[in-house]
């Protein structure tokens, strides 16, 4: 389970090994992260922006 | 000969995106993963489809994201499922309920208005109390129940004052005394795989908000009308939303094109995944 640096408050984030672009992940310090694929095929985590609207169900 | 390809366009991987990613990948399917919001096309370049799979899921949570990113992965040639023009019609309530009655499915009974005291007539011509809806929109957000003219002054006046166009368009409907829970059907290619009963003491019986669901059945006359349902609107892909009205039977409410199916697996059983990767790897081998 690799571990990335959180963008907002530096601390460590557990990423799960089959994590996906687009999942994401709630972090201690209460930012919700994307994990968003690089170009050259590695992970990096943002803050979520968010979808501003609805879901689906 | 090489693996199965498809393709699952998406915006945020849900439980369900990991689902289908790990079920195509179990059926030996090479599945390629289009996160939306890092992607680009220029419409009609067909040199860009030929290299992306012939099929692909829509599984865009913005209804805005997945009816724009359908068109344009369409136009490079791709066979997209949901397509953009039937995910167009589902999301768009009036759209989709006017498909559903011209095809001779029971809805409830829902009116249009654009103004407040159109609005009003048309609420009395229904009968109180009345649900106003938006247009577009999920998990019963924004959607407000009114018992008398008092309570529906109340809510047009707040719709009014809102900047969204779409806040003019005022969808009405009759609320049907449904016996404390609805029913999602989940289509698939035609077929109606797993159904569930969502109950909460709350009149919006939607389990993203915290409802209670068990198994519902899926065989004769429920399974069929979700079926129909779906083809009238023209998704092959859906979850079918219908109440129990006492006199009527089964009134079809909604159609979505993206159905989250995290509960319905939970309580039925049923791999809704692996049917969704099975149907879009039979439209892959056409």
């Amino acid at each position: 389970m690799p571990t990335l640096k959180c963008p907002v408050c530096g601390g460590p984030v557990e990423v799960p090994d089959d994590a996906m672009p687009g999942e994401l992940i709630d972090h201690d310090c209460g930012v919700t992260l994307e994990v968003v694929k690089r170009d050259d095929g590695s992970i990096e985590l943002r803050p979520f922006e968010g979808v501003g609207e609805d879901w689906g169900e | 000969m090489g693996l199965a390809k498809i393709g699952m366009a998406y915006m945020v991987a849900r439980w369900e995106e990991k689902s289908i990613a790990s079920a195509a990948r179990k059926r030996g399917a090479d599945i390629t993963l289009i996160h939306l919001s890092s992607f680009h096309a220029v419409i009609g370049d067909r040199e860009l489809g030929g290299k992306l799979p012939g099929v692909v899921l829509q599984r865009s949570v913005s209804h805005y994201v997945a009816v724009s990113s359908s068109l344009v992965l369409e136009s490079l040639g791709l066979r997209v499922v949901n397509r953009g023009q039937a995910t167009a019609a589902a999301n768009d309530k009036v759209w989709s309920l006017a498909l559903l009655r011209a095809a001779g499915i029971p809805t409830p009974v829902t009116g249009v208005a654009f103004g407040s005291e159109a609005a009003g007539r048309l609420a009395d011509e229904i009968g109180y109390p009345v649900v106003v809806k938006p247009t577009n929109g999920s998990w019963g957000r924004m959607v407000a129940l009114a018992d008398d003219w008092e309570d529906l002054r109340v809510i047009l006046e707040h719709r009014e004052y809102m900047p969204q166009p779409e806040m003019k368009v005022h969808l009405i409907q009759e609320y049907v005394r449904k016996p404390g829970r609805d029913i999602r059907v989940t289509v698939v290619g035609g077929r109606p795989v797993a159904a569930i009963y969502r109950y909460s003491s709350h009149w919006i019986t939607n389990t993203a908000r915290g409802g209670k669901a068990e198994p519902a059945p899926v065989e004769g006359e429920l399974g069929e009308l979700a079926v129909r349902a779906a083809e009238a609107v023209g998704l092959e892909i859906a979850g079918v939303d219908l109440f129990e009205d006492p006199e009527r039977g089964y009134l079809v409410n909604e159609v979505n094109p993206v159905p989250e199916f995290k509960n319905t697996v939970a309580v039925t059983g049923v791999d809704v995944a692996a049917e969704i990767v099975d149907y879009l790897l039979e439209l892959a081998r056409r």
